[in-house]
């Protein structure tokens, strides 16, 4: 099974959060992985998938935050 | 330190960050510095250009240590929290020009979003039609970001490229403290290569280390908190989001009861602390600083804590805003407290334009690259 995957690294704000409330927005339900390189872009996105009810796994690995998003 | 970290990314660390800066501001007022200007990143950094002789405007020239200190701190903060990132490469010379826009916008202005911001809580109502204009601007920059303005991905680069802004800020503090003079010209002006304001608001400065400590305990914060007043607008409009529109809120309430409290609340609009009363152009300037902000990603402020976190595309940005002091006193393109100048309205309009070209044309083929699928669990 292929999970939708935002690539948001290297993007400035407001992309990554904006970009992962877009999708969320689009899929309404299942699961998400975003990948992010920034502490500060994981704590938005944290954030607004939080508030939009959206359940979060984080993982860091070599540099990367990989957020799956499931609701 | 965790529940520290913790602490300064709760919905407390905007708050507290905005806190700080609303009672110190002020207070940095009281012992030196400019009327409605304890801190200001556009000016000051106009003032950083004046003292390295990009602009010769004999009354805006000193080495500002908030400046330096805004980025010292950050840079311990994201060593602390190993949150120092050398990054770059997301369209840096696009940065450049907007940092040159956005200076020119926001001396048209005079003030950045936070001087727009502390100039309200001091009681001058000029500051409301920046604050519109401001909003104005940052509206304009959503609607881009919605059609999928992007700036392109930024990469990992080697540690000696996240040192260079905080070995510049290390320079620039060398100069201050040294301030080097290589001689006077036939009428016992200094030639330089540093010019100090002897007259003006240049002259006027809190005393250097409680400045540069100020600077270094802001710059700590923000770097934790991600205090951002650009941010703050633009997640609230775009995205429904409140984490750093109540720090702005904090800021504001902060500096009003400190400036009640110092006695340097006077409202109204005439008379007030290097400002003008043209409203048509305080917002002009706004808009136009609003939307190059946006479209960079962040306040100036925010430019410089990203600058010490070893983000190079956001030190490229503050370049262009030295630059665009430059332009902006060379060109006589800034305002004073006459009003905006001659030539400052056209130079607003040619930036939006180049703006709105920016925003159109940087566009869709980061966004359509951004989704994909991958092997999942």
């Amino acid at each position: 099974m292929d999970t939708p995957t935002l690539d948001a690294r290297g993007l400035s704000c407001p992309q990554p959060a904006f970009l992962a409330k877009q999708k969320l927005a689009e899929l309404k339900s299942g699961t998400l992985q975003v990948l992010l390189d920034s502490a500060t872009s994981r704590d938005n996105v944290t954030r607004i998938a939080r508030n939009a009810g959206w359940t979060i796994v984080e993982e860091q690995d070599a540099g990367t935050f990989r957020l799956v998003l499931t609701k | 330190m965790s529940t520290l970290s913790k602490f300064f990314t709760s919905r407390w660390g905007p708050i507290i960050t905005g806190v700080i800066i609303g009672v110190l501001a002020p207070v940095l007022v009281k012992l030196g510095n400019p009327g409605n200007m304890g801190i200001c990143v556009a000016c000051f950094t106009r003032d950083i250009a004046g003292a390295l002789g990009l602009q010769r405007a004999a009354t805006v020239q000193y080495i500002r240590p908030e400046i330096i200190g805004l980025v010292l701190g950050a840079l311990v903060a994201a060593f602390l929290f190993r949150e120092f990132k050398p990054r770059a490469g997301s369209a840096p010379l696009v940065r450049f020009v907007l940092g040159i826009f956005a200076m020119i916008g926001a001396l048209v202005f005079l003030g950045c979003p936070w001087r727009a911001w502390l100039r309200l809580s001091a009681g001058d109502w000029n500051a409301i039609a920046g604050i519109v204009g401001l909003i104005a601007g940052i509206g304009l920059g959503i609607v881009f970001l919605q059609m999928g303005f992007s700036l392109g991905r930024s990469r990992p680069a080697s540690p000696a490229m996240g040192w260079v802004m905080p070995v510049v800020m290390i320079g620039l503090f060398a100069l201050l403290v040294l301030a080097p003079m290589f001689g006077r010209d036939a009428n016992g002006a200094p030639i330089g290569p540093i010019f100090f304001s002897t007259t003006g608001p240049g002259s006027q400065h809190a005393p250097l280390f409680i400045a540069l400590a100020v600077g270094l305990a802001i710059g700590f914060l923000a770097q934790r908190s991600r205090f951002c007043t650009i941010g703050g607008v633009r997640d609230l409009i775009l995205m429904r989001d409140t984490y750093l529109f109540f720090g702005i809120v904090a800021l504001v309430v902060a500096a009003f009861v400190t400036n009640l409290a110092l006695g340097q609340f006077n409202p109204g609009f005439e008379k007030q602390a290097i400002a003008h009363t043209d409203a048509i152009w305080n917002f002009g300037g706004m808009v136009l600083a609003g939307l190059a902000f946006t479209l960079a990603g962040g306040c100036p402020g925010r430019q410089l804590i990203l600058s010490g976190e070893g983000d190079g595309d956001a030190a490229v940005f503050w370049l262009g805003m030295l630059v665009g002091a430059g332009f902006a006193h060379n060109f006589n393109l800034a305002s004073s407290a006459a009003g905006p100048s001659p030539y400052g309205p056209a130079a607003v309009i040619v930036g939006l334009v180049v703006c709105v070209a920016i925003g159109l044309t940087m566009r869709e083929r980061i966004a359509q690259a951004v989704f994909g699928t991958a092997s999942g669990e």
